[in-house]
């Protein structure tokens, strides 16, 4: 299935990526290419294969061993310390000290 | 005093026994690396502050004749995918190039509190995605055995900067071969951890099933005092393992007589370069002369590793990279008129190709009509490739194999073929799908001069034999 430049465009439009006209014709050609190679997937079997969701799911006895009876996947839901106001403000692009600016949301 | 010899184990006892301080020791690195790195570019940043201080920390610790922890004094260099409070953190990106992180990733706090002294920021592949350090949008990496040539990437500075000796280790982080592969090239040790086995907190993330932290060295004892301290359970990590935390320097020194190793076919084929296959077979036969047992085994997935690697990576880089939006830190466009605007403008000016690339083709495998194709065929394939590795776990102990189908190869050789850079990791892939460790020793070099790696595959948690089985290659080829 060939890519198109109307696929190019609707995958960057979801992406939020603006590409510039010479962009959009590299990137056809280069996800065409790749998604080719790709496809070779295609040739293996994998109806009754689960697909592997997280890393340990089927494969490690080790981790199976250690949880033994303790799931400590969980904590309590208490406040803890978190990024002071700030810090988490420190690297913002502009902000009013209260909040990250940003160009108007809202377009008429 | 020669820097460039000097390893985790020789530093810490030099520092205890008073031989030199830690302050002085810092001040020398750092002549060397303003002095030689200009031709490396291993390092984008150095942590002169920060390194001072803890010197200053350990030469009083020394001074009082307090006890040392395990790594006082020993001089590391740092991946720019890992955060650290306070020194900026580029992750190889012109989006993050004034990005000042408020807290430090786990790894470099074990380290730090270990008495390690981070000396600096490395140069690697935008978002870790590359193969040959030639993405980072601060220049490349000149590979220090051969400066016309490739480090490896995308750990290429961290690799680098320990075997241009401006450093006497490093971390770097691995989702496709990215720790192992610079090992080979530029003849250190890169050990891979199994998945969870080190936290991912404070590593910016590439793709999260994928993505590993792990230690540079020059020897693998050195790798094995590393791993012992940023190994273990994090809070603040949820998937890194709560499984115990071996002492691996004793683990090291047992023999391998008596352990079975796998040789599989499918590592061993075409595409394999002459030399690096003479130098890797003679390195496992080595092996046998030591007492192991070679098994000749099949790992029959192994050719649709890489298709199925680039899309679950792809995929997931595709949703860790939308939070590059301009809005909380970064780079914003100065061009945008509406908040749309800004994240489209900002995410196509701030990003390089190969990152861009790679966001179109996760962003396509994951969407609607394309999903199932792509991503969940591709997770079946996981699965498949996860399975051939434990069948042939329940026959052998580890798997040998040649880290990288060459030796580092030209800078700008295969810049221009994303399809040919991404089959550079053929030999390293597989690990990362299944999740499972694997370290590159260095084993040999080819007529003219350059480093080729032998790659050790393990069980999970099970990085005490392939750390085992590494000592020995080491041991019996004393290449240095």
């Amino acid at each position: 299935m060939k890519v198109t430049e109307k696929d190019v465009v609707y995958v960057a439009d979801l992406a939020n990526l603006e590409l510039t006209e010479q962009e959009r014709q590299r990137m056809v050609k280069d996800l065409d290419s790749i998604l080719t190679y790709i496809a070779r997937l295609n040739e293996l079997d994998t109806s009754n294969v689960p697909p592997m969701t997280q890393v340990f799911s089927d494969t490690s006895a080790a981790i199976k061993e250690s949880a033994q009876d303790q799931d400590r996947s969980w904590r309590e839901d208490e406040l803890r310390p978190c990024l002071p106001h700030d810090e988490a403000l420190q690297n913002a692009p502009v902000s009013d000290k209260e909040f990250f600016k940003v160009p108007k949301v809202i377009e008429r | 005093m020669d820097l460039s010899a000097l390893t985790v184990v020789s530093t810490r006892t030099a520092i205890a026994e008073k031989q030199f301080t830690a302050t002085r020791l810092v001040e020398d690195f750092y002549h060397k690396i303003k002095g030689e790195d200009g031709d490396v570019h291993a390092y984008l940043t150095l942590a002169e502050d920060r390194a001072f201080a803890q010197a200053k920390r350990i030469d009083a610790a020394v001074a009082k004749g307090d006890p040392l922890p395990p790594l006082a004094g020993v001089p590391v260099a740092i991946k720019d995918v890992m955060v650290t409070r306070g020194v900026r953190s580029t992750a190889g990106s012109k989006v993050l190039e004034n990005f000042v992180s408020p807290y430090d990733c786990t790894a470099v706090t074990r380290l730090e509190a270990a008495g390690a002294i981070v000396l600096g920021k490395t140069n690697c592949d935008e978002f870790a995605m590359g193969s040959s350090n030639e993405n980072s949008a601060y220049g490349p990496v000149h590979n220090p055995r051969d400066k016309t040539r490739v480090p490896g990437g995308s750990s290429g500075g961290s690799a680098a900067a320990v075997a241009a000796g401006t450093a006497v280790a490093s971390l770097g982080s691995d989702t496709g071969g990215s720790i192992r592969q610079p090992a080979s090239f530029c003849g250190v040790v890169g050990l891979m951890p199994t998945y969870g086995r080190v936290s991912r907190y404070g590593l910016i993330a590439f793709a999260s099933s994928l993505d590993h932290i792990g230690p540079f060295t020059k020897t693998v004892k050195d790798a094995a005092v590393l791993l012992r301290v940023i190994a273990g359970r994090d809070p603040m990590d949820s998937t890194s393992a709560d499984v115990p935390v071996p002492d691996y320097e004793l683990e090291i020194c047992k023999p391998v007589r008596g352990l079975k190793l796998g040789v599989p076919a499918e590592y061993f084929g075409e595409g394999l370069d002459a030399e690096v296959r003479i130098v890797v077979e003679a390195a496992i036969q080595r092996l046998q002369d030591a007492g192991a047992e070679l098994l000749p085994i099949s790992l029959p997935h192994t050719a649709y590793a890489i298709p199925t690697y680039y899309v679950i990576a792809t995929a997931e880089a595709s949703a860790n990279l939308a939070r590059y939006d301009g809005v909380r830190y970064g780079y914003r466009s100065a061009k945008a008129r509406t908040l749309s605007d800004m994240y489209r403008k900002t995410r196509d000016e701030g990003f390089g190709a190969e990152v861009k690339r790679r966001i179109m083709l996760g962003t396509y495998a994951l969407s609607s009509g394309y999903y199932d194709a792509y991503y969940l065929k591709a997770q079946k394939v996981r699965t498949l490739i996860a399975r051939d590795f434990q069948s042939a776990f329940r026959k052998v102990d580890a798997i040998l194999t040649p880290t990288a189908p060459t030796p580092a190869f030209k800078l700008g050789e295969k810049s221009d073929d994303p399809l040919a850079m991404y089959l550079a990791d053929i030999y390293t892939v597989t690990a990362d799908l299944a999740g499972i460790p694997g370290i590159s020793v260095p084993c040999g070099e080819t007529k003219s001069g350059l480093p080729i790696g032998l790659q050790i595959l393990g069980r999970h948690f099970d990085e005490g034999k392939i750390l085992r089985v590494a000592h020995v290659v080491e041991h019996e080829l004393a290449t240095r």
